[in-house]
């Protein structure tokens, strides 16, 4: 331990500290500056206040008694058990643990290949009309304002195998049919569409502001020295749209990997081919284990790996800057 | 108000605002002795479901009238064990709560719920109440935690308009598996879309259907092996359920394309008037008759084909643990009161009101009865019947000779493993039936270890 001399300290006070520092004056006068500088922030700790409430009490608080669940068994009723690592333990035996991973990880692939690149596309097609340009804006941003649960139910119809849309279509230009989510083949990408479909609108919309604010100028130049429309693209849209891209890239796997009620509705809780990490969740605490405290402990085996995922991704993307 | 002045009020109100938040969260107010009893009781029909909505309220209003000491708050809702144990946790579950005939053994292991064997003693026609419902809610000791008041078993339920365009005689439905099979072969021969036969295989459902399927041809799920459950049905028995299954939908195609379903499909299927049979209960027809708007005529129940054994459930109300003896008979005098339900007397009423709103009357079940309350029961029910009773007949005629069996336990849990089992069957052409079974018994033994 280091011991800093009286004076040193004064003199680092004061070095540090400036004009409170520098006067060490009696208590009364001391007491009444700390009382008016209180007083003057009064408005402002209050606000900080309520925000740290609200976020401890509904973020932090029940991510806190995630992790202490994770090393419970808890019915919530009698007193829980410490059950040290046994419950990590017991999901990492799951032979349903790696499936989960692997489909989770086949849904974020497929839905990144689609999701991502379809509405930079359509961003970009959209910001080149001329006419109607707020009728398309609205029209892909549409089935974002469906709620999650009519889109799916809507493509449920959609992929019905004997009644449904997709099949009546494909049987009357004449292609094979498909049994969409009920195929082992198909029934991931099945998903991935649904997904893609209702969820792309919001990605468009911000690719589309990002567009709006590349200066004009940038393009006259490109055009004067003769860039054709890829070249226009690929040297002045994607650098000036690369942090947003970015962006959007971390958000959408953060989102991806929690898909949930896709498959939920989709094909159930119980499909091989489709249980991604979060249905396995469910199923730890709702249907097959009922138990919180399994679900808890692949909860935060998932948030340490986005969490991961996102330190990861922010220290490159902040090198790359 | 100068700006600092309105900051400063503003900061304080925000934490005044904080800290009442907090204060009303930390507890409700203790009842005055001697005073009128309050109860919260769920089971309210949803305000979507105006008729049987009305009809809860008006017998709020009349019980209320009649006990002026007892106050009903009353919720929306019945037993949804994904929100049970974060209901009970929290404090928020109702004193009164609705259960499924499963529920109660864990519910009374964990003592959970209260004994309310002295306030019995005062509702005499709880004796009539079938033994085996009653067996339901009472623990090893005798003691009593909560009382039936539905109970429905399974049949086959059919469409009697496509039995006849087939050349099937809607009055005799199939009595034995193979029958079943034949008949959809013809009722499928109909074409336009038409599915012979349904089955589930989402979100539990699979499970309990092959539960159904197993009990009706003498099989089981899981038996007590002296003090602890086995699975039992990866034998010849449940591999005879999933190869009919798998050879009706790949090898006869009489089962549709369409799989993966869940409660309500085979329901509305019914309605529309594709399907020809599945395994339900009564309490099937009101829905397929008033939400999908079919007629009864075209409707009939029979007995579950096999004949072995049908399995039935049914739902009851328990009482929460620590509630003190006024509220338990506030309670009950609510159940005895509210739809008939341990006191056979008011059925007649009720069956009159509902017929005058056009609620069906006639339907085989619920019925909870044995002795001079079945008597009342029948009386009651023949009186205002206002649809084809003898459609029911077929399934009447079974009651008495196919013998009742209840859900296993943790019926839930293994339901949810079972549907694996169901949807391989009815999705994949190449599914092995004894390799589903094997890794089904593996995953359900492991379940049953919990059962103490």
């Amino acid at each position: 331990m280091t011991v800093i001399a009286p004076e040193q300290a004064a003199s680092t006070a004061r070095g540090s500290g400036g004009r409170d520092a520098a006067s060490t004056g009696p208590g009364p006068a001391r007491m009444a500056r700390l009382r008016r500088k209180i007083g003057d922030n009064l408005q402002a700790y209050a606000f900080l206040a309520a925000g740290l409430l609200c976020f401890g009490l509904f973020s932090w608080w029940p991510l806190v008694k995630g992790i202490v669940l994770s090393f419970q068994q808890d019915n919530f009723v009698t007193d829980p058990i410490w059950v040290g690592f046994d419950n990590y333990r017991a999901v990492l035996d799951d032979p349903l643990f790696g499936t989960a991973w692997l489909n989770t990880l086949e849904f974020t692939g497929l839905a990144l290949l689609f999701g991502f690149a379809v509405p930079f596309v359509m961003a970009l097609v959209i910001n080149e009309f001329r006419h109607a340009k707020g009728f398309f804006r609205f029209a892909v941003y549409l089935p974002v304002m469906l709620p999650p649960i009519v889109s799916v139910l809507l493509w449920q119809y959609f992929y019905d195998p004997g009644t449904g849309l997709f099949n009546a279509v494909l049987s009357g230009v004449g292609l094979p049919t498909s049994d969409w989510t009920q195929s082992p083949k198909m029934a991931m990408i099945s998903l991935v569409l649904v997904s893609t479909w209702a969820n792309m609108g919001g990605a468009t919309i911000m690719y589309l502001a990002g567009l709006a604010g590349i200066p004009g100028e940038l393009y006259e130049a490109a055009e004067l020295d003769g860039a054709s429309i890829w070249q226009r693209v690929r040297h002045v849209t994607i650098p000036q749209m690369r942090f947003i891209m970015l962006v959007l890239l971390l958000l959408q796997i953060v989102a991806t990997m929690q898909v949930f009620i896709e498959p939920y509705q989709l094909t159930g809780t119980t499909n091989e081919e489709t249980i991604t990490v979060m249905v396995l969740i469910y199923r730890y605490a709702f249907t097959v284990n009922n138990d919180f405290g399994l679900a808890a402990a692949m909860s935060v085996l998932l948030f340490i790996v986005l969490g991961a995922f996102s330190a990861v991704y922010l220290r490159l993307t902040r090198k790359a800057d | 108000m100068n700006r600092r002045m309105f900051g400063r009020s503003l900061a304080v109100a925000l934490v005044a605002g904080t800290t009442l938040l907090g204060a009303a969260c930390a507890g409700e107010e203790p009842e005055t002795p001697g005073g009128p009893v309050t109860i919260t009781v769920n089971g309210m029909p949803p305000a979507t479901d105006a008729v049987n909505r009305a009809n809860f309220e008006a017998d709020v209003k009349a019980f209320e009238a009649k006990y002026p000491n007892i106050k009903i708050d009353a919720k929306e809702g019945f037993m949804d064990p994904q929100q049970f144990a974060t209901k009970l946790a929290g404090g928020q579950l109702e004193d009164v709560f609705y259960v499924y005939l499963t529920d109660p053994a864990a519910l009374i292991a964990k003592r959970q719920v209260q004994d309310i064997s002295a306030q019995l003693a005062e509702f005499p026609s709880i004796k009539d109440i079938k033994p085996d419902l009653m067996k339901v809610f009472t623990d090893s000791a005798g003691k009593v935690y909560g009382v039936p008041v539905a109970n429905y078993s399974l049949g086959l339920v059919y469409n009697r308009t496509l039995f006849a365009k087939a050349g099937l005689d809607p009055a005799s439905p199939p009595k034995t598996w193979e029958e079943v099979r034949e008949a959809a072969k013809k009722i499928t021969a109909l074409g336009n879309g038409i599915v012979g036969y349904g089955d589930y295989s989402k979100n539990n459902t699979g499970g309990w259907h092959f539960t159904a399927e197993i009990y009706s041809i003498g099989g089981d799920v899981a038996v007590k092996d002296g003090d602890t459950w086995k699975a039992a049905f990866n034998n010849d028995k449940g591999k005879q359920v999933l190869q009919q299954l798998k050879d009706m939908r790949w090898t006869d195609d009489t089962m549709g394309q369409r799989q993966l379903l869940e409660w309500a499909d085979l329901l509305q299927m019914m309605a529309s008037g594709k399907l020809g049979m599945y395994v339900g209960s009564a309490d099937n027809f009101p829905v397929i008759v008033n939400q999908y708007k079919a007629k009864y005529e075209d409707f009939g129940l029979g007995g579950i084909p096999g004949g072995q054994g049908t399995l039935g459930g049914g739902d009851g109300y328990m009482f929460k643990a620590g509630l003190s003896p006024e509220k338990i008979k506030a309670g009950l005098t609510w159940l005895s009161f509210k739809g008939g339900a341990l006191d056979p007397s008011r059925i007649a009423a009720d069956n009159e009101k509902a017929a005058a709103k056009g609620q069906p009357v006639g339907l085989p079940q619920p019925n909870i009865w044995t002795g001079d309350s079945l008597a009342k029961w029948e009386e009651a029910t023949k009186k205002y019947a206002n649809i084809p009773s003898e459609n029911f007949g077929p399934f009447l005629a079974t009651t008495t000779t196919i013998p009742l069996k209840l859900e296993p336990p943790l019926a839930q849990q293994i339901y949810a493993v079972l549907d694996t089992a169901m949807q391989k069957v009815l999705t994949d052409k190449n599914a092995d039936v004894n390799a589903l079974l094997a890794d089904a018994e593996k995953q359900v033994n492991q379940i049953l270890t919990a059962v103490k």
